[in-house]
């Protein structure tokens, strides 16, 4: 389940995305669906004796749900590029919320083309991910 | 230190099956609520041919190799030293279930900061499906921790 966060929609503000806390079943899951089978997210024992003290989520999860932001936003067809990066980890019981605007927009020979900054936060604001998009519109 | 040398270096090809229940798995690992994404009789409705790939699943589907780490090896780095640094993709035409991907990729660059601390290896990937349309664009970066170094 997921639900919209209210944000305002000044500022070039495209929305908000909060989804539910992630548990170690989300983790194993989407290590199955997404084919990442690497068991520092999903073996503990692994991942302490590599000296994490847990588990942590894939990167690309929160990349996943920040893509959900976006086509949530304009039709994923007009989606052109998409970029982030992994700022910091995020760990087993946190939310991500992710949010995203529109920065500048420019023209290119076929049409329109916003260029949006994307972020993916956990609840206290501490920054997991940011990036960009381009999206035509 | 890694080996510079292998910038420019080929990685085998290989080719992945798009399969509609793998979609339907990811869009109810990451919690989906939009039906195009899991129901093909609503991408069908919205005008699409099947349940059309979300916009990461280009990852997927190149991890989808017999060996998809296998670059690390080559590069002699043990898969707890790694970190995901950078994620990029480029689209040019949408990925539908039954889509057959064959996913082609150079190491791109090998730089080093923090004085030896982090390396990263970038990787460029390119996917073109069944009709020979290159369909999207990847640009991995992978850090490298190397413990010897850190302070």
């Amino acid at each position: 389940m997921t639900d919209r966060c209210s944000v305002s929609k000044g500022d070039g503000v495209i929305g908000c995305l909060t989804k539910e806390p992630i548990t170690r079943t989300t983790l194993a899951l989407f290590a199955g669906a997404s084919g990442d089978h690497n068991p520092m997210h999903i073996d503990i024992d692994f991942a302490k004796e590599a000296g994490m003290p847990d588990v942590f989520a894939h990167g690309m999860l929160s990349m996943a749900y920040l893509g959900q932001l976006v086509t949530g936003w304009r039709p994923q067809a007009q989606l052109k590029r998409f970029k982030v990066r992994f700022r910091s980890i995020t760990h087993v019981g946190e939310a991500v919320v992710c949010t995203g605007r529109v920065i500048e927009t420019k023209r290119d020979e076929k049409g329109e083309v916003a260029i949006l900054k994307l972020v993916a936060a956990n609840k206290l604001g501490e920054i997991k991910l940011d990036g960009e998009a381009e999206v035509r519109w | 230190m890694l080996d510079r040398s292998l910038i420019g270096r080929r990685l085998p090809s290989h080719n992945s099956q798009v399969e509609r229940g793998q979609l339907q798995f990811f869009a109810k690992a990451t919690g989906a609520s939009d039906p195009i994404y899991y129901d093909r009789a609503a991408a069908i409705e919205a005008g699409h041919p099947d349940i059309p790939a979300p916009p990461t699943f280009a990852f997927t589907l190149n991890q989808q190799s017999d060996d998809p780490f296998g670059f690390l090896r080559l590069l002699g780095v043990n898969i707890e030293d790694i970190l995901h640094g950078e994620q990029e993709f480029t689209y040019f035409s949408q990925i539908y279930a039954g889509d057959q991907v064959t996913f082609e990729s150079e190491i791109k660059d090998i730089y080093v900061k923090k004085g030896g601390a982090l390396e990263f290896v970038v990787l460029q990937i390119s996917g073109t499906n069944q009709h020979g349309e290159k369909v999207v664009e990847l640009r991995n970066t992978t850090v490298v921790r190397r413990a010897e170094h850190a302070q």
